[in-house]
């Protein structure tokens, strides 16, 4: 088969978690009653004026710096204009041809394991915009409802270069994107909710060749859909080319039933949206003082977390990226290591990214709902540490802690008995009775089957009821049987 | 008609706000008995004139009568009380507003302007109904309007100016002591001049937006209609101020703009541009204009030429930029959420197309189209952008003249009223009325109209141009003038 190369651009609409909507005072939670949370600005009554949240601008600034993009001194309001019943003004206001973002990019990091490799996406623009409100097409006997409480809740609509060759790639963005606009604070990153979703532009072409034709494929909610959505859509334009037509430059929908991408409407019939400068909002002007005050709040960066938790604590560059996915996973891990010490970040990083996630995972909880604190896992790390448990009897405690047997390692060990036995003497004892126990064992390991041991060092684990150090009990045991 | 009783002390309807405000505040008359005359001569006049196109004697009455209570209680500013009539394109609670449209020909507002909550909520003034206009404030003449003609009190058989022609055959047939107006390309001024009256266009940004009406959003502003300097001066002091709901409003200290009226005008500078002086205006027009400026140098202005080198761009430029705001100011009225529907249609766009066909008249109609085309793919550099250049030449065109003189002066339209349907065939000849006024809102400066004569028997409309803010000064100009003269007393005959 021939070589082809995908490029894939994506655009995402992050909803700003701002208290009130981009250009009027009504509420932005979701879930209300249709209709309850439009103003006379946001159902586009006669006569009403848009006048701009400054906390949507914050969110803008705060992503700006976040990615190191240039933050516009001054950029402009454009309306964009169609009709559409849930588009209540006939246009929509957006930013045009100055955007408040221009620039920057997100490192991330693609696949996992020794396929592993960071790769940098460079960002277009990001530019703040309202949206529109919802058309229901069920319940109504053949007519439409609209329900106006979304429109003029604002979003970031954050574009990337066409940097992207997989949807591996896609996806590693958007979950870095997802991520990041949480970090900040500026997006729930509610993806059923429909505060991030993801349009993925995407093309194919022979490596060196021009960009090919693209078709966008709109509204992916879910990191699936996009994978699912790309992967489709690519091999579908490779047979289309490979076959002797034509890409046709469209806009297209994912079905995730049939896991299929289909046409909505082409290039023909795109809009003339007419944009021009919003003639009721002035330019916005975002002054040196105002990015100092957004710049003063930022929370320390994934990156720079990253680069800390390497450099700083000796982790890998795959467990760095993993701990900084997301602010909850950082802040668990950087409360675990404060307990455990800095010494052992190696094993705080295992358990929180294996144990304690396969754990959460097993229970479907998020680690906000994990009921061993980060205090509670850095204790029982430290008890590893000093030799006082063995990593088996370690997982135990973590179970017990789980189950709420008790408020600390050390706790569950003393109520439980679990200290792990390092009296090189009491092993001895019982070392001696496994062996004066099971001479066939002894037999079959001196005959040169090596399994024999292990047999034996079973059963010692077994009298000493698991507690007994391991390393102490393999080295009495090929000490006696050696004598 | 109720005549006023006996213990009326004046000609209450031909009172100034001024002899208005002492009279109520003297108790020498309550705010239900003016408003009752008035209302009673609108029962008796609109229909001949159709100045309003919306009265509600109920309400009037109910706000008369807690404006009266403010007045027994000491609680009420100099304004409280005194009727007014309400453009129809300022949103007032409970009111129908309809902005002259069949598209809004049921919408009652559900919220008050800023405008009418600072003067009828706060100043406690008393709407005596909302006047009719040109649909959307789109014309000149008021011929555009879903609810008729209006007439001009002066002469049944001719137009009133527009688009707020309502307010101004209203203020001229004493059926309002004064009124609300908008201007978005001569609105106020025009219509004024044509009526006889006294009218006055802020400073864009001066006078809140929010609930009115947006035509053009860049170019709107609203401001007084009355008869006299003084008046409009008293109405501006309670309409004016920042309104954070406007973001184009602009945050300035409050000014009392009656403050200078009485400034003598020895040393006033007065341009005259030269390309307001050549062909293209009426003689009549031209020599009371002519008269005007002798009088002003009478009270010691000095007259200097100046040019506005880019003011034959003015209507072009107009008529690119409006209807480009215009046409999507306007795509709200869809017939989804308010306003006409039409009553029968197929699918989706057949529902749009038919309730706009069927709820914008021809003039609102040939606009959006306009407004729509020159914004639209491949076009937009060649027209938009290209109207906005020009546009900024106009403005730098007045700055540069007001480095030789205070204020400009000139005529307000080249002719006085035209006849009803005289021009209406004639979108062009009908946009050159407004050849004078146009360039002012370009440039955002404040702009006044005056009565300076008659032409033919028909009220002659001098115009004066203002810098940025200097709404005081063209007060106080329009003030001194007055004093000296008597144009702005003149009352149609035929009308009582």
């Amino acid at each position: 088969m021939s070589q082809w190369e995908v490029v894939i651009g994506i655009e995402t609409h992050a909803q700003l978690a701002t208290v009130s909507k981009i250009f009027s005072g009504a509420s932005t939670a979701f879930g209300a009653e249709p209709n309850t949370q439009a103003c006379a600005v946001d159902l586009a009554l006669p006569g009403v004026l848009p006048v701009l949240n400054r906390k949507a601008v914050d969110c803008a600034i705060r992503f700006g710096l976040a990615i190191g993009a240039e933050v516009a001194a001054k950029s402009v309001f454009a309306r964009k204009n169609y009709f559409y019943p849930d588009l209540p003004k006939g246009y929509q206001i957006s930013q045009f041809e100055l955007p408040v973002v221009v620039g920057g990019a997100i490192t991330v990091q693609v696949g996992s394991g020794d396929k592993a490799y960071e790769k940098t996406i460079n960002l277009t623009r990001a530019h703040l915009e309202e949206d529109a409100g919802k058309s229901l097409h069920e319940d109504f006997h053949g007519k439409s409802g609209i329900d106006l409480n979304r429109a003029g809740t604002p979003l970031l609509e954050i574009v990337t270069e066409p940097d992207m060759r997989s949807s591996d790639e896609a996806v590693a963005y958007a979950r870095a994107l997802h991520a990041l606009v949480r970090w900040i604070g500026i997006c729930d990153g509610n993806m059923q909710e429909g505060s991030f979703r993801c349009d993925a532009n995407v093309s194919v072409r022979r490596p060196g060749q021009p960009f090919g034709t693209r078709r966008e494929i709109k509204n992916l909610n879910s990191f699936r859909f996009l994978k699912e959505a790309i992967d489709f859509e690519v091999q579908w334009q490779i047979n289309e080319i490979e076959e002797g037509r034509k890409i046709q430059q469209a806009t297209v929908l994912f079905d995730p039933d049939s896991g299929e991408t289909r046409t909505m409407r082409t290039k023909e019939d795109a809009h003339d949206y007419r944009y021009f400068p919003d003639p009721d909002l002035l330019p916005l002007v975002i002054s040196r003082d105002w990015m100092a005050r957004v710049r003063s709040e930022l929370p320390e960066l994934p990156g720079q977390m990253r680069q800390r938790f390497v450099e700083q604590l000796g982790l890998s560059a795959y467990d760095a990226t993993t701990l900084t996915a997301s602010q909850e996973i950082a802040e668990f891990f950087e409360s675990t290591v404060k307990i455990a010490g800095a010494a052992n970040a190696k094993p705080c990083a295992n358990w929180v990214m294996v144990d304690l996630a396969a754990r959460l995972n097993k229970e479907g909880k998020e680690l906000a709902e994990s009921p061993v604190s980060a205090a509670q896992l850095g204790g029982l790390i430290l008890r590893i540490a000093d030799n006082t448990l063995s990593n088996n009897i370690a997982k135990k405690v973590f179970e017990a802690l789980w189950n709420g047997e008790g408020a600390s390692a050390d706790e569950v060990i003393e109520k439980q008995g679990l200290k792990q036995i390092t009296d090189s003497g009491a092993i001895e004892k019982l070392v001696d009775e496994v062996l004066a126990a099971n001479p066939g064992n002894v037999a079959e390991y001196k005959a040169g089957k090596e399994k024999a041991f292990n047999a034996l060092v079973g059963q010692v684990m077994k009298a000493a009821k698991g507690k007994a150090n391991p390393q102490q009990v393999n080295d009495l045991l090929k000490a006696k049987l050696a004598g | 008609m109720a005549e006023p009783g006996p213990r009326l002390p004046m000609n209450m309807i031909n009172a100034s706000l001024k002899e208005l405000s002492q009279a109520l505040a003297a108790k020498q008359v309550s705010s239900v008995e003016l408003t009752t005359l008035f209302l009673d001569r609108i029962d008796r006049l609109n229909p001949q004139i159709n100045a309003f196109v919306t009265v509600d004697r109920d309400k009037s009455l109910k706000a008369a009568a807690a404006a009266d209570a403010r007045i027994a209680a000491g609680q009420f500013g100099p304004l409280t009380g005194i009727p007014l009539a309400q453009k129809d394109i300022f949103c007032a609670e409970g009111w129908r507003t309809t902005c002259g449209s069949k598209m809004l020909e049921n919408f009652v507002a559900p919220y008050d302007a800023t405008v009418v909550r600072k003067l009828e909520g706060e100043a406690g003034m008393v709407s005596l109904g909302k006047t009719n206009m040109d649909e959307f404030a789109m014309g000149s003449s008021n011929e555009n309007s879903y609810f008729g003609a209006v007439k001009n009190p002066w002469a049944l058989d001719r137009v009133p100016g527009g688009s707020s022609g309502g307010s101004a055959a209203a203020v001229a047939a004493r059926l309002a002591p004064i009124a609300t107006g908008t201007d978005t390309g001569g609105s106020i001024r025009q219509p004024a001049a044509m009526c006889g009256l006294t009218g006055l266009k802020p400073t864009y940004g001066v006078v809140s937006r929010y609930g009115m009406i947006a035509y053009a959003s860049s170019l709107d502003q609203g401001g007084p209609m009355g008869r006299s300097a003084e008046d409009c001066a008293l109405l501006l002091n309670a309409m004016a101020g920042f309104d954070e709901r406007d973001s184009t409003s602009l945050e300035r200290p409050a000014e009392d703009y009656a403050r200078d009226l009485d400034k003598p005008l020895a040393g006033l500078r007065v341009g005259l541009p030269k390309e307001f002086f050549a062909a293209g205006c009426d003689a009549g027009v031209m020599a009371a204009v002519q008269g005007a400026i002798r009088e002003l140098e009478k009270l010691g202005a000095t007259m200097v030429e100046v040019s506005l080198p880019n003011s034959h761009l003015s209507v072009p430029a107009y008529y690119v930029i409006a209807p480009a705001e215009a046409s999507s100011n306007l795509s709200r009225y869809d017939g989804v959420r308010y306003g006409y529907r039409a009553p029968e249609y197929g699918n989706l766009d057949d529902m749009y197309m038919k309730t706009r066909a069927q709820g914008f008249g021809a003039e609102v109609k040939r606009r959006i189209l306009v407004g729509a085309y020159v914004l639209s793919h491949g076009y937009y550099d060649a027209y938009y952008l290209q109207a906005q250049r020009i546009r900024r030449l106009i403005a730098n065109d007045f700055v540069a003249a007001f480095n030789e003189c205070d204020v400009i002066l000139g005529p307000t339209a080249p002719s006085t009223a035209f006849r009803i349907g005289e021009k209406s065939s004639d979108p062009v000849q009908m946009y050159l009325s407004d050849i004078y006024t146009i360039a002012v809102n370009l440039a955002g400066l404040p702009g006044m109209a005056l009565p300076c004569g008659f032409a033919d028997g028909l009220p002659v409309g001098l115009q004066l141009i203002g810098n940025y803010f200097a709404e005081a000064r063209l007060l106080n100009v329009a003030h001194r003038f007055q004093q000296a003269t008597d144009w702005h007393t003149q009352q149609p005959e035929g009308i009582a």
